[in-house]
């Protein structure tokens, strides 16, 4: 829009910042960064902490790449929810009819595919579509006539169940065709000679580091030229090296098995889009004002009404995207899918970092939790630990992680 | 007569960093009302608290003698045993309750647990009765307006055996009609032997009801007026409740000298608005202001008086529900029925209560200040970080907000640095014309003047600006013109050179008087 800089003659003659002034020691930064954001650097080493242990006590079948894989493929419906419930937190309110919903448009992809032929790709769109109505339809309500939205999704948790058991009158529609049934355990295909590995899925991490190791250049170049002290060179190729080593290693975990799968391919999409959605945009900026402090957002012209709709319309996609994912892996439109799903996605965003009282939080933060849930998951059933006791100890750790967050902010006194 | 009922002596009480009460006294004889005068922020409500044991034993010094016996309360249950039973202007009545359920909560007619409802109901009849409140003890107290909450209040005290009733600004939300009635009902009290004592800033009140007047002053006893049967004397409570010290000096202020100077930038014309709730309650009635081009403008009340109810009305209709008038920038009327209408329109308004309306707490100092104008830093809806972070660095050097960067959480900040980073978001929002609601509420010394410099700036760059303060030697040390409010209607403007504090108060102390008729209130 209009240009910083004649703004600034506003105020009689405001210095601009020194280069490389006005900003804290680099340590002190580094400090202040990790404080402020105890919870999520805890939980992700929490979450290194349970592969670890996981890792020696399956006597590493839990890192073998086939269970990798399937880790992915087990925990994406729940972590593409992970990430709308977190905006929804972050925002002030709370979705439980996330379940419900993705049972729903599972079950309507599910009767447009096999009943009625209709191409897979133009379903997905229509699905796609179902799950914005429903979010409009609920945000509606929340945003516009002021329901709380706990009593709204509770009622949109019966009425979408409802709906899938009506759709499919209880029975199970299947099949699907093969291409709708990739967005779930689908790999990338297979090119080029014969390697070793797969070739794509190499290429693609080559990719990936690539491009996060120019965006780590790019944005310290940027940093030092607006005057920010950067990080000291050590310490930058310390990180950058960190960031080689991870995608190197998870890459060759993916090559050595079927590849690159394909649902891994949308979460990484949803992950930076929405990362960068929800750092960078006006749109992420008012909804995290709403649920730091709702009465000054309005009064600074936030149009809060209009932001609380869209995060709904914005869930209601991600629950159909979800519900999608969850029907493909089956095969098959089921009235009991989805049940559960919103607790595991409202635990996992918990976990990650979001408070209670909304205006905290990232969508970072919600896969790591969810990652969290799930590498717990399949820890415990690889161990021969029964549900009923997964299920004691899922508890005990969402109560952990939130009480040391509680207790941790009432030590530092905010 | 006997002694008196109550004596306080030499009562004095600290908060951090501020001495709200030194050394107050107050006597209060048997049977008799004893009216309460003070500013905002005199020590009224702090006194009170401290004799009802809101404030216990032990975190004040000096004594309390109630009926010749020293007290120490440790907490409210212990001066309601005594019979001493303070109302507060927020009632703390519980909406969804009956009336009986409301007047015997905690204090229930009970056996071994269980509730005798025909004891309960029997009684608070008796009560409703004493009070003159024709209404069923089992109607929600929901269902009833505010002036009959009021006497379910003053049931629930008699429950209580009350020998000493506090009423703080007690007619402050209530109509002509039920404060007419609530007056009547202290004077039936006095004849029946309970003492009472009524904090309020009406004159025409006080002088119907009150026996003596004490007058409150920076927390410190000024004097006590008997009153006599020539009325009170109105001069003398007024002189007593201004004169504050001039603790601080004001800025030189530049005249604007743009060649628009004295041009009406901003004009309210009619304004109008009731109660979000009370219906029938005018909140700001019939309200007409101006400011000109460079001018800053005051605009003086006490607790009740409209001025921040008006303020947030015409920012966005933020406040209770409009019924007429127009708002005219430049000679033009504009509309601000949203807050980005107002904000587009070159609007800003700077809350008195930045905790709760100003700040995102949680939130950066810099995120704070860009957001209601992100679009400046932003392209296509994506924010410029670095553009942020310079906008906020340059306001954390002009505006001196003392933090560790611009990373901080405000809720971390001071008060005065706090106000500043709310001033520095309006200011960045690039508005024609700024409305400061208490802008040095809460704040030292040292920050209030920055802020005075801030503001003699703003205005000498051709801002309209509309002051609200509840400190007179504010207002007449930098303010060109002072609008004075009371009871939701305007009731003067003075000139700078005209003004004082007493010529201020005396308007700002002209209410409606509760028992001459008015002719017609529109």
């Amino acid at each position: 829009m209009s240009d910083v800089k004649t703004e600034e003659s506003l105020r009689p003659a405001p210095t601009a910042p020194a280069p490389g002034g006005g900003t804290p020691g680099t340590l002190g930064l580094l400090v202040q960064a990790v404080r402020g954001n105890l919870r999520q650097y805890g939980m992700l080493v929490a979450l290194a902490l349970i592969v670890v242990l996981f890792q020696f006590w399956t006597d590493g079948i839990l890192l073998k790449p086939l269970n990798v894989t399937n880790l992915i493929q087990q925990n994406s419906y729940i972590l593409i929810l992970a990430i709308g419930m977190m905006i929804v937190i972050i925002a002030g309110h709370i979705d439980l009819s996330v379940g419900s919903l993705a049972a729903f448009v599972g079950a309507a992809a599910a009767v447009m595919m096999a009943k009625d032929h209709i191409s897979w790709p133009v379903a997905l769109v229509a699905a796609l579509l179902i799950g914005a109505a429903a979010g409009a339809w609920q945000g509606f309500w929340i945003a516009y006539i002021g329901i709380p939205s706990f009593i709204v999704t509770l009622a949109g948790m019966l009425l979408f169940r409802g709906g899938t058991q009506i759709l499919l009158q209880g029975q199970s529609v299947a099949p699907f065709p093969k291409g709708f049934q990739k967005i779930s355990s689908g790999f990338l295909p297979e090119v080029g000679p014969q390697t070793n590995y797969h070739n794509l899925t190499l290429l693609l991490g080559l990719a990936v580091l690539a491009v996060s190791l120019l965006q780590e250049v790019r944005g310290r170049r940027q940093a030092q030229r607006h005057g920010l002290e950067p990080l000291p060179v050590g310490l930058f190729l310390a990180k950058c090296a960190a960031i080689t080593a991870a995608v190197v290693v998870f890459t060759l975990l993916l090559a050595s098995y079927h590849g690159f799968p394909i649902v891994l391919l949308i979460l990484g999409v949803l992950l930076v889009a929405f990362g960068y959605l929800m750092r960078n945009s006006i749109l992420g900026r008012h909804t995290y004002a709403i649920g730091g402090n709702q009465a000054a957002a309005k009064l600074s012209g936030v149009k809060s009404k209009r932001v609380v709709f869209l995060v709904f319309v914005n869930m209601g996609v991600l629950a159909a995207l979800a519900g999608m994912v969850y029907a493909a892996r089956l095969n098959a439109g089921t009235p009991n899918a989805g049940i559960n799903f919103e607790l595991e996605a409202i635990a996992a965003a918990f976990i990650g970092g979001a408070s209670a009282s909304g205006g905290v939080g990232t969508v970072f933060g919600a896969i790591v939790g969810g990652l969290v849930l799930g590498v717990l998951n399949n820890g415990m059933s690889l161990v021969g630990i029964g549900t009923d006791y997964q299920q004691v100890i899922k508890g005990l750790v969402l109560l952990a992680a939130v009480g040391f967050d509680v207790w941790n902010k009432r030590k530092s006194g905010s | 007569m006997a002694g008196p009922v109550l004596e306080m002596r030499s009562i004095s009480k600290s908060f951090p960093g501020v001495k709200a009460l030194s050394d107050v006294n107050l006597t209060v004889a048997p049977g008799e009302v004893h009216a309460i005068c003070g500013e905002n922020g005199a020590g009224k409500s702090t006194l009170m608290k401290v004799l009802s044991g809101v404030h216990p034993h032990g975190s004040y010094d000096g004594e309390i003698l109630f009926e010749g016996e020293p007290c120490a309360f440790k907490d409210i249950r212990a001066s309601e045993h005594r019979g001493i039973v303070i109302i507060h202007q927020e009632l703390a009545l519980v909406p969804y309750l009956s009336i009986a359920e409301n007047i015997f909560l905690g204090n229930e007619h009970s056996r071994r647990g269980i509730i005798d409802w025909n004891r309960a109901l029997g009684h608070a009849k008796e009560l409703l009765a004493r009070v003159g409140l024709p209404e069923h003890p089992q109607t929600r107290v929901a269902d009833i307006g505010v002036g009959k909450q009021q006497l379910v209040e003053i049931a629930k005290a008699l429950a209580k055996q009350v020998k000493l009733l506090i009423l703080d600004e007690p007619t402050a939300a209530l109509n002509d009609e039920d404060s007419r009635k609530l007056l009547d009902l202290i004077l039936e009290f006095k004849a029946q032997g309970i003492s009472c004592i009524i904090i309020s800033h009406k004159l025409n009140e006080i002088a119907r009801v009150a026996d003596a007047v004490t007058i409150l002053r920076d927390g410190r006893t000024i004097e006590t007026i008997q009153v006599g049967e020539e009325g009170i004397a109105e001069d003398r409570i007024i002189r007593g409740m201004v004169g504050r010290d001039l603790d601080h000096r004001f800025p030189e202020r530049e005249p604007y000298t743009g060649e628009d100077a004295g041009e009406i930038a901003f004009a309210i014309d009619d304004w109008t608005v009731f109660h979000p709730i009370d219906q029938h309650r005018k909140v700001v009635d019939g309200v007409s202001i101006n400011v000109r081009r460079g001018e800053i403008a005051g605009i003086a009340g006490l607790m009740g008086a409209g001025r921040t109810e008006l303020a947030m009305s015409v920012f966005g209709r933020s406040y209770g529900r409009y019924a007429g008038g127009r708002v005219e920038l430049n000679g033009t009327e504009i509309r601000t029925r949203t807050v980005p209408e107002a904000i587009k329109h070159g609007l800003a308004y700077v809350t008195e209560d930045r905790k709760h309306f100003g700040l995102n707490l949680m939130d950066s100092i810099g995120r704070n200040i860009s957001l209601s104008a992100l679009g400046k830093v932003s392209k296509r809806g994506i924010v410029d970080e670095y553009a942020e972070s310079r906008v906020a660095e340059s306001y954390r050097k002009s505006m001196n907000i003392k933090a560790p960067s611009i990373f901080a959480a405000t809720g971390k900040l001071s008060g005065g640095n706090q106000q500043k980073v709310v001033l520095s978001k309006w200011i960045f929002s690039a508005p024609e014309v700024l409305i400061l609601d208490e802008p040095t509420r809460g704040i030292d010394v040292g920050a209030k003047h920055e802020i005075y410099t801030v503001i003699g700036e703003l205005a000498a760059q051709g801002k309209a600006i509309l002051m609200i303060s509840s400190e007179l030697p504010e207002l007449l040390g930098m303010c060109d013109r002072v609008y004075t409010m009371a009871e939701g209607r305007l009731t003067g403007e003075v000139q700078r050179a005209d003004a004082t504090q007493e010529s201020l108060m005396r308007l700002m102390t002209r209410g409606k008087a509760p028992d001459i008729e008015q002719g017609t209130t529109e």
